[in-house]
């Protein structure tokens, strides 16, 4: 943003203070993430910058610690690791098809007290969870389905589905109802309809939903802290008892891996947003 | 017939047809939404209810000890009662005694009256030695309380099935002696330090994200696309990174030497031997609080400020405003639905926070959340737990109500 030649000093140096000020904010949100990347090739056990590794010493850094995640004595993490995806695959799909199909009935012009239900259903997501915790929690003993996947799977269903009722309504508004209509006067049942001309139109909504669902899943860690045994622990209750006790460099390298795979989720997310607009026709 | 019935090509009205098509579409929507409705309303909102319900249940102890609460009914509370009572509880410590339950009553008892544990433990060792008859004089021999009216009134006093003694527990009130409600004692009154040290982080956390979201919101919004995008980097990895991963590079930040104290060393604010501590108190979740709700401040400000075209604020120019008087008089009037979806965002998400307090907030930075957690956990007063999640949902409730009168739910921006 250059100021053009005749604009007066003092403009001049509210404008770069506010560039500056913005400067400051666009680092302070993203620096920390990058203190964890060195942190984690650290050949020493202490999680600071060690001279060597200030110094770009290739002694100071090492894969010790990446080594330890993955081979280490003990190691919590294969069996987390081996967790934390299956409950989140399982809380995608239920959460994906749950909340499509809803959004689909709360952005027909006929549903009934929309915003009521629009409001409870999105609750889950409002609700603080150790409120949701705690409510989930008392159910499942009762049911018997504490400290077992089917019982954390569940109640992540229900912290996901807000996230696709809300990515897949958004698609669905501005969705030219016409094409539908268009293919049952050419003779489609409606599940035809849905399957082939309906879904691949919303798709990007519906991925984007699907998306925050996994990721609300994988990074779930208050609800399950009171569902989950032992058998049952997943990466963010790992991390959650490891930072408890002691930072350690193994967290740093865990928590490596979680940020190249948010970036890669990032980038997926964004590339569907912008598909999903192109698809609307809306213009950036 | 001033007007002739329009029919529709089947021979039926077509007022009446229409009608029909518009209930059959009515329904279809239902039908659609029923499956998560249904889920949503038995895995979340009944076991709320239950919670609700957990919080006031009392019945434990009413169960427990049925032929003396029986007996007690007749009983005024002014004198020592009759022998009737004294019978009443011999015949239900003596079958709890068989059964070896008597201690939930214990903890229970002794909660509304201190002095019950050991009442209780020493009655029901020697309450086999008790002889037929007279138990009145038999139970004050065992135990002077037994003859002094307050035991016996405060053992009355937990009769009730319900009780709502939990919530004023919450907000550092009890009943006394006559069900007046009292404050506790001085030195005991730690729910209100920690409600309002919640409110007051919830506030200020929200403040400090407004005043940081908003000058970058709009430079967002303002700056050519292929800039604008790059930078949207910055808000949304964050937004996407795991929340203990953001929380951890806070503790590795905030460490005592960690890269922030090794930088006001070296700027010479505090000696080397002497450093600040960052983390482990209310500094440390403010810090990391704000970090991890700003990209919530900054897509609903974003996403209106997208909308306000420059024209206006040359307009504004162009009439004499100065560059304050039109951003005063037109801009920010325009990012006010903005502020407040963001402002209300995270107001409600920090008022429920949990993790980043119990990492990074030691004692004195621990939240309400934190102390659910613990009763959860830890002292196992499930009923208080649930009081104190109550509470704090019904405050969260109630800001979710107007955040979806101001802005609407449907409104809520995801990236």
């Amino acid at each position: 943003m250059a100021l053009p030649n005749h604009t007066p000093l003092n403009y001049r140096i509210w404008h770069y203070t506010y560039l500056t000020f913005c400067g400051l904010v666009f680092f302070f949100l993203i620096a920390p993430l990058f203190v964890i990347l060195p942190l984690s090739f650290n050949a020493e056990q202490y999680i600071h910058f060690s001279a060597k590794m200030l110094a770009l010493d290739p002694e100071g850094f090492s894969l010790r610690w990446y080594e330890d995640m993955i081979y280490g004595t003990k190691n919590p993490w294969g069996l987390a690791t081996k967790n934390s995806l299956i409950i989140a695959f399982f809380a995608t799909i239920g959460s994906t098809i749950l909340g499509t199909v809803a959004a689909l009935g709360l952005s027909s012009r006929h549903m009934p007290y929309k915003a009521a239900f629009m409001a409870l259903l999105i609750s889950p997501m409002i609700v603080p969870l150790i409120i949701s915790g705690t409510a989930i929690f008392f159910f499942m003993a009762k049911v018997g389905l504490a400290a077992t996947h089917t019982g954390i799977i569940l109640s992540h269903i229900i912290l996901g589905t807000p996230f696709v009722v809300i990515t897949v309504t958004a698609t669905l508004t501005g969705f030219d109802h016409s094409v539908t209509r268009a293919a049952a006067s050419l003779g489609s049942n409606p599940v035809n309809t849905f399957m082939k001309i309906t879904l691949p139109l919303i798709m990007p909504g519906v991925i984007s939903g699907a998306l925050f669902a996994f990721v609300t899943s994988f990074d779930e860690v208050v609800v399950v802290l009171f569902l989950a045994g032992l058998e049952n622990t997943t990466i963010p209750i790992q991390m959650w008892v490891g930072l408890r006790e002691q930072l350690s460099p193994t967290i740093m390298a865990v928590a490596t891996c979680l940020i190249i795979m948010s970036t890669l989720i990032l980038v997926s997310a964004e590339l569907l947003r912008r598909r999903s607009e192109r698809l609307r026709g809306i213009n950036q | 017939m001033s007007q002739e019935q329009i029919l529709s090509s089947d021979g039926i009205p077509l007022e009446e047809s229409l009608k029909k098509a518009e209930r059959k579409n009515k329904l279809k929507a239902v039908l659609l939404v029923a499956p998560l409705f249904l889920f949503i309303l038995i895995i979340y909102v009944f076991p709320i209810g239950d919670m609700l319900f957990r919080s006031v249940d009392d019945r434990m102890i009413t169960k427990m000890l049925p032929k003396t609460f029986n007996a007690m009914e007749k009983w005024d509370g002014k004198d020592l009662p009759d022998e009737e009572v004294y019978k009443g509880l011999y015949d239900d410590l003596t079958y709890l005694k068989k059964n070896k339950t008597y201690g939930k009553i214990i903890a229970r008892l002794n909660y509304e009256k201190s002095g019950f544990s050991s009442l209780i433990k020493k009655t029901v060792r020697k309450i086999n030695k008790f002889e037929e008859g007279n138990y009145k004089e038999q139970f004050i021999k065992v135990h002077k309380r037994w003859g002094k009216n307050e035991y016996l009134v405060a053992l009355k006093n937990t009769a009730p099935n319900w009780s709502y003694a939990k919530y004023l527990k919450g907000m550092d009130r009890k009943f006394d002696q006559d069900r007046n409600i009292i404050q506790v004692e001085e030195d005991r009154r730690i729910h209100k330090i920690l409600w309002l040290r919640t409110l007051n982080v919830a506030f200020w956390v929200t403040i400090f994200c407004f005043v940081l979201a908003y000058p970058i919101s709009h430079l967002l919004a303002t700056l050519p696309m292929k800039y604008s995008n790059l930078l949207m980097i910055c808000v949304l990895l964050p937004f996407w990174t795991s929340l203990l991963v953001r929380t951890s590079s806070w503790m590795v930040l905030l460490q005592q030497q960690g890269p922030i104290n090794d930088l006001i060393v070296w700027i010479g604010l505090a000696a080397d031997d002497n450093r600040p501590e960052l983390m482990y108190n209310v500094i440390g979740t403010f810090v990391a609080m704000t970090q991890i709700l700003l990209p919530f401040m900054v897509l609903p400000l974003y996403s209106v400020m997208k909308t306000i075209s420059p024209s206006l604020m040359r307009a504004g120019k162009s009439l004499g405003g100065t560059p304050l008087v039109s951003f005063v008089k037109i801009y920010f009037p325009l990012t006010i639905p903005g502020i407040g979806a963001g402002c209300l965002l995270v107001f409600i998400l920090a008022i429920g926070y949990y993790i980043t307090p119990a990492l990074v907030g030691g004692a004195s930075g621990s939240l309400i959340s934190n102390t659910i957690a613990y009763h959860m956990k830890s002292s196992l007063d499930w009923a208080f737990a649930s009081a104190l999640g109550t509470m704090l949902l019904v405050g969260v409730l109630a800001i979710y109500w107007v955040y979806n009168k101001l802005v609407g739910i449907d409104n809520i921006k995801l990236g």
